[in-house]
């Protein structure tokens, strides 16, 4: 449904705009129907800003982004797209106006995409649309959002997205504002919408998160793919060092830091140690390497180059040899 | 015994009348403990975290005392606490961005702060735990705006222990930081402590997966109250409040996939603190609740160094 191909983001920075920063370069997957994608990275990677592109908040700078092979920049009318493709942010409080009751977004929907359809009609379809994302219209409707949660209103403006029926959400790190106890609520709510059919491009930096209710997992790094795949694949036999070094240092609920299973170089983190295995990209067999700069290790499971430069392992070891 | 609080009450003033953030509050810390702080939004654990340095103007010492290595806090007193602040006790504030003179290179912040103290300045010392939490001395020639979120971090760290202070109140210190840095962050506050440059620590946060990594004992706060406090690795595998082990279980961890197991949250919010309802302040959300907890359970020793506020955590 949704593909990204070759994307790159270059951004103007400096007091004249003089300099470029190349926030993404590269970046090609795809969201099908009814799959949840998440776009994991620590910030500075891009993920915010591919978000954004999709959305069309950005102007792409190269590379292509199709939704049913149509590219999305060549949609003119702005409504259409928006009518398939919604987004949520991670502050549900600054997407309220506070003066006004929080159904306000409903109605301007209603205005906006359905000016034709009756009022009661619209009632119902509301009511609906907050059912399906678990919420008792009569406890929400004619509040105003400071008397509502940040799980309620999250969930208000996820129902508002439901209401255009779209086909693809982006939700960029929705649930790092919410309590623990409401977050999983939310995170459940995606995998049912999900099984609705809605394609999801979830954006992360927690990476249990991103485990919990994703298809398939994309981990950025400054803007390119590290790794891509099936998430138990990607969590479950990481391959490139970057992944297995985020992994490491998620604080987990059972095993401790110190707990780790140390290799037999004990000195050095994780990432120095990983650095020493051999480089997943350049191991694999030129006739993997599908696409650009990823070798594909298993099936659908994509690694770039550690960082290795080319054959430097190799030299070390001859190296070492002499 | 390091830090002993006792029935502390702190309210914050607003026009709809007393917020009751923080409603009764006894527990103590002892030496070289690392105890974690842990709770939701408006369970008042930063109100607990902030009492024990400044109360703001909307803040209002209820009642209750604090004491730390024996002496009492004038914590409702602005000025005689300044006695106490930096040198007894001391805060990591959340965000490090902020609390950094932007004008100012480091080394001559820091400076200037030390002489505001009336302490011989020497930079010696300051290297050394520099370089104790892997920076380079060089960050002293340095602007707040020249060093990452995560470097930021740890010069905040080495300020704030600057004077071994007795008490070290971490604040939410690694939300805002990715990952890695939080991990690199927190070993540093563990550091801290086997070092001697503190003796004990408070580490507030909403994260327990993370506060479990480098805590000796986590306490868990509620709508204003306690509900448990424990060992760290006891608390994680087998709490008794009945909050504790819906929140424990709410987390989803590496590993954890929606199709395999579903986790579910807690249905319902935390009664408001305006005027919050008699009895456990749980009781609504609680799925064993019964008649006894209309009246509120004491926060009992069930185990050695295991406290819960429940009725039926026997």
């Amino acid at each position: 449904m949704l593909k990204l191909d070759g994307v790159s983001k270059v951004y103007r920075v400096g007091a004249f705009g003089g300099r470029a920063l190349t926030a993404v370069s590269g970046v090609g997957f795809e969201v099908g129907e009814g799959e949840v994608v998440s776009l994991i990275g620590e910030s500075g990677s891009g993920k915010s800003t591919i978000g954004r592109m999709v959305l069309r908040l950005t102007q792409v700078s190269g590379g292509t982004i199709t939704l049913d092979g149509r590219d999305i920049s060549s949609i003119r009318d702005r409504k259409e797209y928006y009518r398939q493709v919604q987004g949520v942010f991670q502050d549900p409080f600054s997407c309220f106006n506070p003066i006004f009751r929080a159904d306000r977004v409903f109605a301007l929907i209603k205005e906006q995409y359905f000016p034709g359809v009756g009022a009661r009609e619209w009632r119902g379809r509301v009511e609906d649309a907050l059912e399906s994302v678990r919420l008792d219209p009569g406890n929400v409707l004619g509040k105003y959002p400071h008397q509502l949660s940040g799980g309620q209103l999250q969930r208000m403006l996820i129902a508002r997205a439901v209401l255009l029926d779209i086909r693809l959400l982006v939700a960029d790190e929705i649930i790092s504002m919410l309590d623990a106890s409401t977050r999983i609520d939310v995170l459940n709510l995606l995998a049912d919408l999900r099984a609705r059919g809605l394609g999801i491009l979830f954006v992360t930096h927690d990476l249990s998160l991103g485990n919990y209710v994703s298809d398939r997992t994309v981990v950025l790094r400054d803007g390119r793919i590290a790794e891509m795949g099936p998430t138990p694949l990607v969590f479950g036999d990481p391959r490139h060092p970057y992944t297995r070094s985020l992994l490491a240092a998620v604080p987990r609920l059972h095993t401790k830091w110190t707990d780790a299973p140390v290799d037999g170089t004990a000195d050095g983190t994780a990432e120095e140690r990983a650095e020493d295995l051999p480089c997943a990209y350049h191991e694999a067999a030129q006739g993997s390497r599908t696409r650009p700069g990823l070798a594909e290790v298993a099936d659908g499971h994509f690694v770039a180059c550690s960082g290795c430069a080319g054959a430097a392992p190799e030299e070390k070891k001859m190296k070492e040899r002499a | 015994m390091a830090l002993s609080v006792t029935d502390l009450r702190v309210y914050y003033q607003t026009l709809r009348g007393e917020v009751k953030a923080l409603d009764g509050v006894t527990f103590s810390v002892a030496d070289g403990e690392i105890m974690g702080l842990a709770g939701e939004s408006g369970s008042g654990k930063s109100t607990l975290a902030k009492s024990l340095i400044r109360l703001d103007g909307r803040m209002r010492h209820a009642g209750g005392t604090v004491e730390l290595d024996g002496r009492t806090l004038p914590i409702a007193d602005d000025r005689a606490m300044d006695e106490f602040r930096f040198r007894e006790v001391s805060l990591i504030p959340q965000y490090s961005m902020s609390a950094l003179n932007p004008t100012r290179k480091i080394g001559k912040m820091v400076g200037e702060l030390l002489a505001a103290r009336g302490v011989p300045g020497g930079t010696a010392e300051l290297e050394r735990r520099l370089e104790l939490v892997g920076l380079s001395k060089d960050v002293l020639g340095r602007y707040p705006i020249e060093l990452s979120g995560g470097m930021k971090q740890r010069v905040v760290m080495v300020v704030s222990t600057l004077l071994n202070p007795s008490l070290l109140i971490a604040d939410e210190v690694t939300s805002a930081l990715d990952v890695s840095s939080q991990k690199a962050v927190a070993t540093t506050l563990l550091g801290f402590r086997d070092h001697g440059l503190v003796t004990s620590m408070m580490v507030v946060t909403h994260d327990i997966s993370l506060v479990y990594q480098i805590a000796d004992t986590i306490l868990v706060m509620y709508a204003g109250r306690l509900a448990e406090k424990a060992p760290a690795e006891v608390l994680v595998t087998a709490p008794r409040h009945p909050y504790t082990r819906q929140l424990v279980s709410a987390l989803p961890e590496v590993g954890v996939r929606y199709e395999d197991r579903r986790l579910a949250g807690i249905p319902g919010n935390p009664p408001s603190l305006l005027n919050p309802p008699g009895g456990c302040r749980f009781r609504d959300r609680c799925p064993v609740a019964f008649e006894q907890c209309a009246e509120q359970p004491p926060f009992a020793e069930v185990a050695p160094g295991h406290l819960v506020a429940c009725w039926k955590a026997e």
